[in-house]
């Protein structure tokens, strides 16, 4: 069995699956119980202040985006910080991590962006044992309204500001949590960079209302008639949180910054992506809040059997091994010439393809009487949207065009050579207007 | 077991109280509002789908799925019945299995179809048990039509007419509405009054007047009506039952299977109808399927079905095949009535086995037998009928027969299977040439 243990600026655990800070990791029954269940690691839930502690809604927090059967493919918050007193907090993060010191313990702080506020809590945190802090610059809804949350994490001088202060007053590693409500997520990166952060974590919740009701007019969730944006996870935010990591990875100010990829982790295989893509771990929560603790097995069983297939040995193996091939459109070759092939014998006839290409795409596909379905390749461009709306996997594929034949469509001959949109004949605005 | 499941002869009361409700309560309960949306959600909304194509009525299953995956059954509802005014009963009697879910193009990737059926039901009961009829009648067009048979042809022709702003008087031998839907289907299939209460909710369109108790031959005759009508519609039926043929036939206890098919579902209380301990069925289609099943149902200690063909040819369904094995009746095959036995009344029935050309191969088969029921096929009656093509009424697609102003559908009529669904669409479709027919559009 492979080696799922991570070294994650120094902290070890036992496999790269950690538990986001959120409702999961708020109190120590939860965190005792994850780490029976076998997860790696937790981001204790935001610590906010000394002093009286945050009051939540008292009606419901949650509101969902559901797929067929009701799986749960969207998830939406608004629930603040921890709404428990702060040495409460401390004294069970003290003794989770002393009965548990092989499993990695980070504290998420958010405290006022004033620099005596993080003096004040960052010796009571360094106090736990805790193997360091992960600076909420994130949470999109409520706490953003005071400051602090996603109003940090959209101000890169104040997040380079406050990281400062952090690595001053504070001796173990400090990860940021970015806000993905930015345009670009390289400049807060960037500037966590600077402020002396040892890694980032990404993606906090996206803003988001999951629905209206067409009855009360309010969206949901729906305190006493009315509604507020909330923080947006689980499977939907996967692609984006995964396209933020690969700016950071590829970004030359940013690359080699370790990185805890966050959103959406749903099974071993989207952590095993993330990884791929330069994570050194990854963080659940919406999976966990669905389904349980439990599936963390299926998690470390997944990766490890995946590894091993591949010949993995460790993390580090096959860690960022996806960034090299992640680029720019420009850089893509438009030499390369594939056409959709229907494979008969897994055709189901049901006409997908067909609706979807004559009405939406190239009208590339030929539908007969008795509903046999050819790729027209005089049309196809290889869009892929055939693809992806057939109902039966690898019945239709993309084949590449061999260099030396005649693609039908444009009537010239398939070249072996490499051409990028700046280099390419047929491209007449290969130079950006600027 | 109760005490008299052994008792020989004919006796009601076989079993215990509690069992009756059981067997003949629904077959297939009906889908909650979660089972409903988790069957819809597999559907893949086809292109030219299949299963339209496969449907007599071209109902747009895949529409009306999607419109129960997104929350809005009644506007399922009326997709289908805008096809289809007897969805609700179709979604119960349909042979699914050799239409719509035989076509699905889910029973070719994996042998498992979308619920097609269930799904019909679901949203056909969820609009009709709120009272709702979705449709208005047409500005009057002052033109009358009659209708010959309150079953699904002339329902669903008739109903079609006064849309269209026709008024339809429907006449029908029986003391009730509703046809095979009210008297040749099994109790288990549409309990609870069903058939009924889509009869009257189908009427809510107005402009519809039924008169039972009247037949053609006894006191209407097609002469009179062509006179009276402005259209004559002739979706009656097939009135008789093929007989048997063989010696002893006419002994006490050799019955239509038809007739005992209809005592069930007119019975106040099931358990008050006799049946045999040994009950033999002789037929290969659904109403032999039914009336075997019943007779188990019933309690009877040994049904035997016995069909003269192999299995493959039955026009029972598979699906019914097995539910008749299922419920313990004995399925022969390739065996025809050769004597019946008994003194007065059927003791025993003979068969000859024979071979693929129906010729007696010298082997015979005797079944004890204190009831046989026929159902070797029905029979148009009547005469001074329009001409025939076969032994029914001949017509065109369009439901015209050969005499003018005169249509006929369903199973009196030549042409399609003979089936609830192809019934509806057949008086459908001729209302709709009536209608064009009427308009002078024709």
């Amino acid at each position: 069995m492979a080696d799922l243990t991570t070294d994650f600026l120094g902290i070890k655990s036992p496999n790269p699956f950690w538990l986001a800070s959120a409702p999961p990791t708020d109190k120590e029954y939860n965190v005792r119980r994850a780490f029976e269940a076998g997860w790696g690691g937790v981001v204790w839930k935001t610590l906010g202040m000394e002093g009286p502690p945050v009051v939540n809604v008292n009606g419901p927090r949650y509101g969902v985006i559901h797929g067929a059967d009701r799986r749960v493919l969207g998830l939406n918050n608004i629930e603040l910080i921890t709404d428990r007193d702060l040495q409460t907090n401390l004294d069970e993060i003290t003794r989770v991590k002393r009965d548990w010191p092989d499993r990695a313990m980070i504290v998420s702080i958010m405290v006022p962006c004033e620099e005596q506020a993080w003096k004040d809590i960052l010796p009571k945190v360094e106090a736990t044992g805790a193997d360091g802090i992960e600076l909420n610059f994130g949470c999109p809804h409520g706490m953003s309204e005071r400051g602090m949350g996603a109003a940090v994490g959209q101000v890169p001088e104040y997040i380079e500001m406050v990281t400062r202060w952090c690595k001053q007053y504070y001796s173990k590693p400090v990860i940021v949590k970015l806000t993905p409500n930015i345009t670009d997520i390289r400049k807060p990166a960037e500037a966590a960079r600077r402020g002396g952060a040892d890694a980032v974590s990404l993606i906090n919740t996206i803003n988001s209302i999951v629905s209206v009701d067409l009855d009360t007019m309010s969206p949901h969730p729906s305190i006493d008639g009315k509604g507020t944006h909330g923080g947006y996870c689980g499977p939907a935010v996967k692609p984006i949180a995964l396209s933020m990591v690969s700016e950071i990875a590829r970004a030359p100010a940013t690359a080699g910054m370790p990185i805890s990829g966050i959103g959406g982790v749903t099974t071993w295989r989207d952590a095993a992506e993330y990884i791929t893509m330069g994570c050194g771990n990854v963080q659940v929560c919406t999976a966990a809040m669905t389904y349980g603790f439990k599936i963390v097995q299926e998690m470390i069983s997944g990766l490890s059997e995946w590894m091993d297939e591949k010949g993995h040995t460790s993390i580090d193996d096959f860690m960022g091994a996806a960034v090299p091939n992640t680029t720019d459109w420009q850089y893509l070759n438009l030499n390369y010439i594939a056409k959709a092939q229907i494979n008969q014998e897994d055709c189901i006839s049901c006409g997908r393809c067909y609706a979807a290409c004559e009405d939406t795409s190239h009208q590339a596909i030929a539908m007969s009487e008795d509903r046999t379905f050819t790729v027209i390749e005089e049309e196809c461009v290889a869009c892929n949207l055939c693809v992806e709306v057939c109902p039966v996997e690898n019945c239709i594929t993309m084949v590449e065009m061999d260099a030396g034949t005649v693609d039908p469509r444009t009537g010239k001959v398939v070249e072996d050579t490499y051409a990028n949109w700046t280099t390419h004949p047929n491209n007449p605005s290969a130079t950006a207007a600027e | 077991m109760a005490d008299r499941v052994f008792e020989p002869g004919v006796t009601a009361g076989r079993l215990d109280p509690a069992a009756y409700e059981a067997h003949f309560s629904d077959l297939h309960p009906p889908l909650d509002k979660h089972e409903a949306v988790v069957a819809a959600d597999r559907c893949y909304f086809c292109h030219d789908a299949p299963c339209i194509t496969a449907c007599p009525t071209d109902i747009d299953i895949p529409l009306f799925i999607r419109q129960i995956a997104t929350g809005t059954p009644d506007a399922a509802a009326k997709t289908i019945l805008s096809q289809n005014i007897m969805g609700g009963m179709c979604a119960r009697v349909c042979p699914t299995e050799q239409l719509c879910e035989e076509a699905c193009v889910r029973e070719m990737a994996e042998g498992k179809p979308v619920l097609i059926g269930q799904l019909q039901r679901y949203a056909t009961d969820h609009l009709q048990v709120q009272g709702v009829h979705p449709f208005v009648r047409a500005e009057p067009t002052g033109k009358r039509v009659a209708v010959v048979g309150a079953g699904p042809a002339g329902l669903s022709a008739a109903h079609r007419l006064a849309m269209l702003g026709h008024d339809v008087v429907v006449y029908d031998a029986k003391p009730k509405a509703g046809g095979l839907n009210e008297y040749g289907i099994a109790t288990y299939k549409t309990p609870d009054g069903f058939a009924q209460g889509e009869v009257d909710w189908l009427l809510k369109i107005g402009g519809i007047t039924v008169e039972t108790g009247r037949a053609l031959g006894a006191d209407l005759s097609l002469e009179g009506l062509r006179a009276k009508f402005d259209a004559v519609f002739l979706g009656m039926g097939l009135g008789g039952v093929n007989a048997l043929g063989v010696e002893g036939a006419d002994k006490d206890g050799v019955l239509d299977a038809v007739d005992f098919i209809a005592e069930l579902r007119q019975a106040s209380d099931v358990a008050s109808v006799p049946v045999g301990r040994d009950v033999v069925v002789i037929g290969g289609g659904m109403t032999a399927i039914d009336a075997a099943v019943q007779s188990k149902l019933l309690g009877a200690l040994n049904v035997t079905l016995v069909y003269r063909r192999g299995r493959d040819a039955m026009n029972a369904s598979v699906f019914e095949q097995d539910l008749a094995a299922s419920k313990g009746v004995r399925i022969v095959t390739h065996a025809t009535p050769k004597a019946v036995h008994g003194n007065g009344s059927v003791r025993e029935i003979e068969f000859d086995y024979v071979g693929d050309d129906m010729m007696p191969t010298g082997q015979t088969l005797r079944l004890a037998a204190d009831q046989v029921f026929k159902a070797i096929g029905q029979t148009l009656e009547g005469d001074a009928l329009p001409d025939l093509e076969g032994r029914k009424i001949a017509v065109d697609t369009n439901g015209r027969t050969s005499v003018k102003g005169v249509w006929a559908g369903g199973d009196c009529a030549s042409g399609g299977d003979d089936l609830t669904v192809t019934a509806v669409a057949e008086g459908r479709d001729a209302a709709m040439d009536i209608h064009a027919d009427l308009s002078g559009s024709v």
